[in-house]
């Protein structure tokens, strides 16, 4: 811990400006499909973003992409201001820390309890007590409203909220910065949907997230989203807060937000 | 690399007194100091007090506070700082956290009020019984667990049996395409793994009664010991046991997964019996495939034989040939052959049945297909045992 490269970093460093995410003309192809054709986008410090598009426009790819589980044909994508794909393996552990991912079922290890699951990851990463593990892990389950009677049941016990809900706690297991989440309201019951965007809008208030959020969920965008990012014609066509999409004139947009079900929506939201 | 690990959160705050950002690859371990002052112990928090960097301080701290009262906390060395690291703090000490000095840091204020409103509980253990108890609830369990698998098998062979009637009295029900397309997998594709395998089985034979019976002067007998062990007992049971291996554990995951899948279900709402669709195809095309593949066995396992006699005792190949069909008699190809079918329900049905037993979660699918594997290899040699016993009171 000598003085000499942390000035050297400190001058190389970006500033705190820096976007947790950035994706710069990154293109996908299924064979001959092409999914993504030069797509651009910037997740900002402490956003909430919402990424939507039809079924098939590439949401869930995208986000593979940013996360590296797939390896894009073209473009580079940056999480912190870096290359994700030019990182040792220790950069890359050190960005995974930063990062937590909520996968559409929940994608909890059926072989460990609640508690352990959301231990997992720190298990994993920190040299802390299992005791003490145990310990956070209630605390995260906490935070995402379940009580300790959860603690010990195993993933198939449990209902499609919470298991969501538990996939959230784990996620959140090392206090990331980034958070994606991948149709977190999906299979939820209008109420427990409602609960669900509530939880995740006091969570980014309390911890300072930035949000990545993949949704279909017209309510969700309207209560928790600052900007919501349409995924159509193989690009993101644009990034906007929702009132100003509602004024848009791309046709897919306006579709979606003016339609029957994005008026209901709206009206639920200004009430 | 610039490490705002905490900082997304604690904003522009962190940086006091022109210190530069944080790196993640110089973390500061967290550490703390008490300090005794006028108006009591003070709580000095410095480094990173966040998941990662954490350690063993909990355990020191709660060490040191240990019926310490603290008058105040000093943060003005503390870096970054986490819910991890705040539920650390809380969890040190029974007394409550004094409220001065947090002044220095309000967002590390509003953060620890956040961990503390949650009040967050461990859940009571599951109830763990005492050894004996719980050994005599294992054994009861086995017991319990055997009844119910008799008890299913059989439920899954009357099912079978029914379902067999339906389809040979109106064939127009059998699923032809379903039927053709698992011959090839379960038994066109087999053909390679099959045949290697019977023909070093064929050689290794050989070898050992070229060893055994050259000492008596009888090396001769070697083509006979060949052909008879090859037809009567290694062709078919080596091929059922690869069969199982290969088909058993596929039939037993893909049933198995389609009942995951809840494909199972829908088709039993849409009037389609899965016993019909599903096994009955498997089952066929076994019951097929496996006397044919036999037969491959049988070829390859005697030119193995053939290929050493040839090399170790100079017989030639049309002299192993003529002495098999002058003084091994036929009955025996009939023997081996004949298991064949018997073998090909076992493994079919093995499978099947596992595969339909499969519940929601991946770890069962895992239990069945291993249990899938291993009951349909010990089926085979059980049911090879008492085919030797009958055919050997028949006299064949």
């Amino acid at each position: 811990m000598s003085a000499a490269p942390r000035i050297e970093d400190a001058a190389a460093a970006p500033d705190a400006d820096t976007p947790p995410v950035e994706v710069r003309g990154l293109v996908n192809r299924f064979g001959e499909r092409t999914i993504h054709e030069n797509l651009d986008l910037t997740v900002e410090r402490g956003e909430i973003l919402g990424v939507v598009g039809g079924s098939g426009s590439g949401k869930t790819v995208l986000l593979n992409s940013i996360l590296g589980l797939r390896q894009a044909d073209e473009g580079e994508v940056l999480l912190f201001g870096q290359d994700v794909r030019g990182l040792s393996e220790s950069e890359r552990a050190k960005l995974e820390r930063r990062t937590g991912v909520l996968f559409q079922q929940g994608a909890l290890f059926s072989s460990l309890t609640v508690l352990e699951n959301v231990g997992a990851p720190l298990l994993e990463h920190t040299g802390l007590t299992r005791d003490f593990v145990d310990e956070v892990a209630a605390m995260k389950i906490a935070m995402v409203g379940l009580g300790p009677e959860s603690h010990h049941l195993k993933p198939a016990e449990l209902s499609g909220g919470m298991r969501k809900r538990v996939g959230l706690a784990r996620a959140l297991a090392l206090d990331p910065e980034l958070l994606f989440l991948d149709e977190p309201t999906a299979g939820l019951d209008p109420i427990g949907a409602a609960a669900f965007d509530e939880l995740i809008r006091r969570l980014s208030e309390s911890l300072g997230l930035t949000l990545f959020m993949i949704t279909h969920d017209l309510d969700t965008l309207y209560a928790v989203c600052d900007k919501v990012a349409v995924l159509a014609d193989r690009r993101v066509v644009e990034k906007a807060t929702v009132q100003e999409l509602e004024a848009s004139d791309h046709p897919w947009i306006r579709e979606y937000f003016l339609g029957p079900r994005g008026r209901a929506a709206a009206a639920g939201a200004s009430r | 690399m610039p490490c705002d690990h905490v900082g997304a959160h604690l904003g522009p705050g962190r940086l006091r007194d022109g210190e530069a950002l944080c790196y993640e690859g110089l973390m500061q371990a967290a550490d703390f100091r008490i300090v005794e002052a006028k108006g009591g112990a003070v709580l000095a928090l410095s480094g990173d007090w966040t998941a990662t960097a954490l350690g063993r301080a909990p355990r020191r701290l709660a060490r040191a506070l240990q019926g310490r009262k603290l008058s105040a906390v000093d943060l003005s060395d503390l870096a970054g700082v986490d819910t991890v690291g705040l539920l650390a703090v809380l969890r040190a000490s029974d007394e409550p956290l004094p409220a001065k000095g947090w002044s220095a840091r309000p967002e590390a204020k509003r953060l620890f009020d956040y961990v503390r409103g949650l009040e967050p509980e461990k859940g009571p253990p599951p109830p763990r019984l005492d050894p004996i108890t719980r050994s005599l609830v294992r054994i009861g369990q086995g017991v319990f667990d055997f009844a119910q698998e008799m008890t299913g098998s059989m439920i899954f062979i009357g099912r079978l049996v029914m379902a067999l009637g339906a389809a040979l009295s109106r064939p127009r029900t059998i699923r032809w395409p379903a039927w053709f397309s698992l011959t090839e997998r379960a038994g066109m594709d087999a053909i390679p793994i099959v045949a290697v395998t019977n023909f070093f089985i064929g050689a290794v034979i050989a070898f050992l009664g070229a060893d055994l019976l050259t000492d008596f002067g009888a090396s001769v007998f070697t083509v006979d010991l060949i052909a008879i062990s090859v037809l009567r007992e290694f062709a078919v049971v080596i091929t059922a046991v690869l069969l199982a291996g290969r088909s058993a554990s596929a039939f037993a995951a893909e049933l198995g997964s389609m009942k995951m899948t809840q494909e199972v279900d829908a088709m039993q709402v849409m009037g389609v019996d899965p016993f019909q669709a599903l096994v009955i195809p498997r089952l066929m095309s076994l019951l097929l495939m496996l006397p044919l593949l036999t037969f491959v066995a049988m070829v390859a396992g005697l030119a193995g034989g053939v290929l050493v006699a040839w090399a170790k005792l100079d017989l030639s190949p049309a002299f192993f040939l003529q002495r098999v069909t002058a003084y091994v008699p036929i009955q025996h190809f009939w023997v081996g052959v004949s298991k064949a079918p018997v073998f090909a329900v076992v493994i079919a049905a093995i499978g099947c049945r596992q595969g339909f037993a499969v519940r929601g979660d991946v770890l069962s699918l895992g239990r069945r297909v291993t249990a899938a594997v291993v009951h349909a290899i010990f089926a085979i040699i059980v049911i090879d045992a008492i085919f030797a016993m009958i055919y050997l009171e028949a006299g064949v």
